[in-house]
């Protein structure tokens, strides 16, 4: 076996060692490029390649005779260098994405060449969906056409970041600069619209190589740099997400009982050796022991690399979990709104089971509600029951396992999906999540899907006024959240007793009695946390519905879950009670010795020791039980009561 | 927070995503397999296996399609490196083809590699009823590449269908299939020529001799320089001359041309690259034979 490192004259091995260091440094920019049919795509491709010197001798050989077979023409025709497979050269347009390699000494460069023609929208959806950029053609002749703004929609449906708009065959229009101002002002006027803020614009010919990466002698009006000179320099550093950690296992590496290492990509943000992450949707926290990149290990991993992590405790993890931090989770839902791109020849049924596939996680999902559907063309919402192929529109979604996602807008990896057909195994929709679905609406939906299932709600005649004065009282929740050993039973206990004596109709939900019955089958993962609030919300609901005064007891740490449960009783029936009290306090108390033994590690994810607790910044009423008797916080929540009804 | 700290060159930007795929395949497929050429894309193939499952083995074997018209050196590397690295190798031959003595000169080199490696390498992948082949092969190879995916449908036959391949997004890959359908699996797809001898070099990986130069006993055939073996038939009344050469890429020895090259290391190759005006597939004879030639074979189902 030779030894290939081995270098034999010391300029060989310096001009190589340069050259190595030169392309170590350089970044990779991925862009697609869309135009109708004539704007000239083809062409520009084909001299960005061939003036940055990417196409061999033989090809041009190859490309000259071709030009002279098909054209007669003693000019290269740069457009079949990209135009590859033979049907599509004989129908003279390119019908799918075609991916081209070239470099400068500044960068390296993928294009994904899409289509420009109405059919191909998935196509253009799949070259958009990788790129850092897309140039835009519009030939100068025509100005914005409906296929510009079509391209332009899909470009910042799929989240690109940046549009170089190269206003093409100048040469046409004798390089005018008005022609050039008139299209840059009514392209600007449409890209608003859509939020892209990016834009630059360059009048070009690809055919004459004006503008391309030479300046044009013809438009010296043109102050800006050339096509090449913009695409080398562009700044791209900003288009990765390296805040949020999100580390999707793909898979568990155990060669040995010595070692269990999570395989994966970083989706985003960056993570160091010692520190803590939580596993979805275990929950549970283990601390980073080692980064392992094959033959090394390194202090720091960061977005888009592939590495292996193993962690300081034997954690159950396997395909599909994700790593995150315990500060800085993304949603984990089974349900979310998004924007869908139908890919195939086959329409949407809504009433099918389809499969998921996000990030490392796969899972079974139904289609709640098709929104809208979006003319790309007006970019008017039409009201449509499925979507055919190339249409885009706004879906709602039900999974059958949690995704754990972010908004695609804030995360690219972690917020795209596909949907494939159980039946064909095709990909027939790429999905882009905008975010869960609010319970509200979730409620409305699952009276849909609940009459699909032909569950039908029944309304009584006795309606919830009636009830309620019959009572003489008004059917409120009144939700006690804060720290264990904060005062919440003890408080809503004693409240419970005043109220009865008073007559009143008053039942107490206590979070630990819930679990022991109707939540029997929960967890304590965040997904089992959720579920949990939603259920005694629901019968809060239920329990106010006729007529009953709730008193709930959950430590109900986050925000988001009060919210959600504020959603379901319902805002003006909704009271929230913060019992306050430092988390020193309720050490101390310890009413059920819960804090030691979290302290001993026993329990997992208790609030204010191993998770936090988040105040709430808009309670009703707060209960500082540090400096109120029980008597004095009852009278207060009496009170309170009584103003309510 | 300093970004630029935080980009991954361009080379890799390029591992990352290989291994990424590597790891989609061993997770989602039952009986995946790599297919082993024995060529430098190979070697770079392999290498990234062995990163994306390390410290573990590479989960799946590797399939070496032999045509019998393969450089004594490249098997003596094949055996030799694959028992370095510990990797499972099966080799398969079209045994009923070689028999009868299939070879580019009486059948042409289209039918010749039709049998040899086409249907040879359909007949090794049922064999052991692999539902993934993980293969070698670059977009920027050949036009007709440059629109392969990723994750390459088949069907049962093992055919491609370029009208009709499922879109691939993100790095998000589909890997349904059903019974007798398979999935030809590129994770060098966005990978040029360049970057290839630019990983090999960096990472130190073992090539085949063939590919550096030394002087070699040619003949000039078809504008080809062809290192001079038994079977061509009328081998005896051409005449050979020593050339100092190498070869750019590896195939079998009646079709594949050596180039005129004193590279005899990785970067004297490297330093040729940078200058190097011609491509790869020029020292191919196949691709030559007509117009959309790879195409057509794609199609049948050649990788």
């Amino acid at each position: 076996m030779s030894s290939p490192t081995q270098i034999k004259s010391d300029s060989t091995l310096q001009e190589v060692q340069t050259f190595l260091e030169d392309y170590g440094q350089r970044t990779l920019l991925r862009f697609t490029t869309v135009g109708s049919v004539d704007d000239g795509k083809s062409t520009l491709i084909g001299r960005l390649l061939h003036d940055s010197k990417s196409i061999f001798e033989d090809q041009i050989a190859t490309l000259k005779g071709e030009s002279k077979q098909n054209l007669s023409d003693e000019q290269i025709d740069f457009s079949l260098l990209t135009d590859g497979l033979k049907a599509e050269r004989e129908q003279g347009i390119t019908i799918d994405v075609a991916y081209r390699y070239f470099s400068t000494p500044k960068r390296n460069f993928i294009i994904a060449d899409t289509p420009g023609h109405e059919q191909y929208t998935r196509n253009m959806a799949t070259g958009a969906s990788t790129a850092n950029l897309a140039i835009i053609l519009i030939d100068a002749r025509h100005g914005v056409i409906e296929q510009t703004q079509r391209h332009s929609f899909i470009a910042s449906l799929l989240g690109i970041p940046r549009l170089l708009i190269c206003v093409n065959k100048m040469d046409l229009v004798n390089y005018s600069e008005d022609v050039f101002d008139n299209i840059r002002e009514q392209y600007t006027n449409f890209a608003t619209k859509l939020g892209i803020v990016d834009l630059k614009f360059i009048p070009i010919s690809a055919l004459k190589g004006d503008n391309v990466v030479e300046q044009s002698e013809n438009m010296t009006w043109y102050h800006g740099e050339p096509v090449m000179e913009y695409l080398e320099d562009v700044y791209i550093g900003s288009d990765r997400n390296l805040v949020d950690f999100r580390f999707p296992v793909q898979s568990v590496i155990r060669p040995d009982h010595t070692f269990r290492g999570f395989a994966g990509q970083l989706a985003s943000g960056r993570i160091r050796v010692g520190e803590e992450v939580m596993v979805l949707p275990s929950m549970r926290r283990s601390k980073i022991k080692e980064i392992h990149q094959f033959d090394k290990t390194i202090e720091q991993a960061f977005a888009s690399q592939s590495v292996t992590i193993t962690l300081e405790d034997e954690v159950d993890i396997s395909r599909g979990d994700m790593l995150v931090r315990p500060r800085n989770v993304p949603h984990s839902e089974n349900h979310f709104e998004s924007m869908i791109v139908w890919m195939s020849e086959v329409p949407m049924d809504p009433s099918k089971t389809y499969v998921i596939k996000q990030t490392s996680r796969q899972t079974k999902a139904n289609v709640l509600d098709v929104r809208y559907q979006v003319d790309v063309n007006s970019l008017s919402r039409n009201k449509v029951d499925h979507l055919n192929l190339n249409e885009i529109g706004r879906v709602a979604f039900r999974t059958n396992l949690p995704l754990f996602f972010d908004p695609y807008k804030l995360n690219r990896m972690t917020g795209s999906f596909i949907m494939i057909d159980p039946l064909s195994n095709n990909t027939v929709a790429a999905g882009m999540i905008i975010d869960r679905v609010p319970t509200e609406r979730l409620r409305e939906e699952s009276d849909v899907a609940l009459k699909n299932r032909n569950i039908h709600r029944h309304e009584g005649s006795v309606t919830q006024v009636e009830r309620e004065a019959k009572l003489n009282q008004k059917g409120v929740t009144l939700w006690f959240t804060g720290l264990s050993g904060s005062g919440k039973s003890t408080i809503a206990g004693a409240l419970e007793r005043r109220l009865f004596d008073l007559d009143k109709n008053v039942y107490r939900l206590d979070g630990d009695n819930v679990r022991a019955g109707l939540c029997g089958d929960l967890g304590f993962s965040r997904y089992d946390r959720k579920e949990n609030i939603r259920r005694v919300a629901e019968v809060a609901s239920l329990f106010n519905s006729q007529g009953t005064i709730i008193l709930a007891s959950l430590i109900s740490p986050y925000q988001e879950e009060r919210d959600s449960a504020k959603e379901i009783v319902g805002e003006e029936r909704f009271v929230e009670v913060y019992v306050k009290a430092p988390l020193e306090t309720c050490e101390q108390r310890d009413p059920k010795g819960l804090y030691k033994k979290a302290r001993a590690g026993e329990i997992q994810n208790f609030t204010g020791v191993s998770d936090a607790y988040e105040e709430p910044t808009d309670a009703r009423i707060v209960l500082d039980t540090e400096k109120l008797s029980v008597d004095e916080c009852v009278d207060q929540l009496l009170d309170l009561i009584d103003e309510l009804s | 927070m300093d970004t630029k700290e935080l980009t991954l060159t361009h080379l890799d930007a390029l591992e990352a995503e290989s291994i990424h795929i590597f790891r989609e395949v061993a997770a989602e497929f039952e009986r995946p397999v790599l297919l082993y050429s024995v060529g430098k894309d190979s070697s770079v193939l392999v290498r990234l296996a062995q990163k994306a499952f390390a410290p573990g083995k590479i989960p799946f074997p590797l399939l070496h399609v032999d045509t019998g018209y393969k450089f004594q050196e490249m098997i003596e590397f094949r055996d030799r490196f694959t028992a370095d690295i510990g990797a499972d190798l099966i080799v398969h031959r079209n045994e009923e083809a070689i028999a009868n003595n299939a070879n580019p000169t009486d059948l042409g080199t289209q039918k010749c590699c039709g049998l040899l490696k086409t249907e040879a390498l359909l007949q090794g992948l049922s064999k052991g009823n692999y539902d993934a082949a993980i293969g070698g092969a670059r977009r920027d190879e050949e036009k007709s590449r440059a629109k392969e995916r990723f994750y390459s449908f088949r069907d049962s036959f093992g055919q491609w269908d370029p009208k009709n391949q499922r879109p691939e997004l993100w790095n998000i890959y589909n890997s349904g299939i059903n019974e007798g359908e398979s999935i030809r699996v590129f994770p060098l797809s966005n990978w040029t020529e360049l970057d290839v001898w630019l990983y090999i070099y960096r990472e130190e990986i073992p090539i085949s001799n063939l590919y550096f130069a030394q002087e070699r006993e040619v003949v000039r055939w078809n504008n080809q320089l062809i290192v001079k073996g038994d079977v061509m038939l009328n081998a005896a009344e051409l005449e050979t001359e020593p050339v100092v050469s190498r070869f750019r890429t590896l195939g079998c020895y009646p079709c594949t041309g050596a180039v005129l090259s004193n590279a005899t290391t990785v970067p004297e190759i490297i330093q040729e690259m940078m200058v190097v005006r011609s491509s790869e597939r020029t020292t191919r004879v196949i691709d030559h034979d007509s117009e959309g030639s790879m195409e057509k074979k794609k199609r049948e189902g050649y990788f």
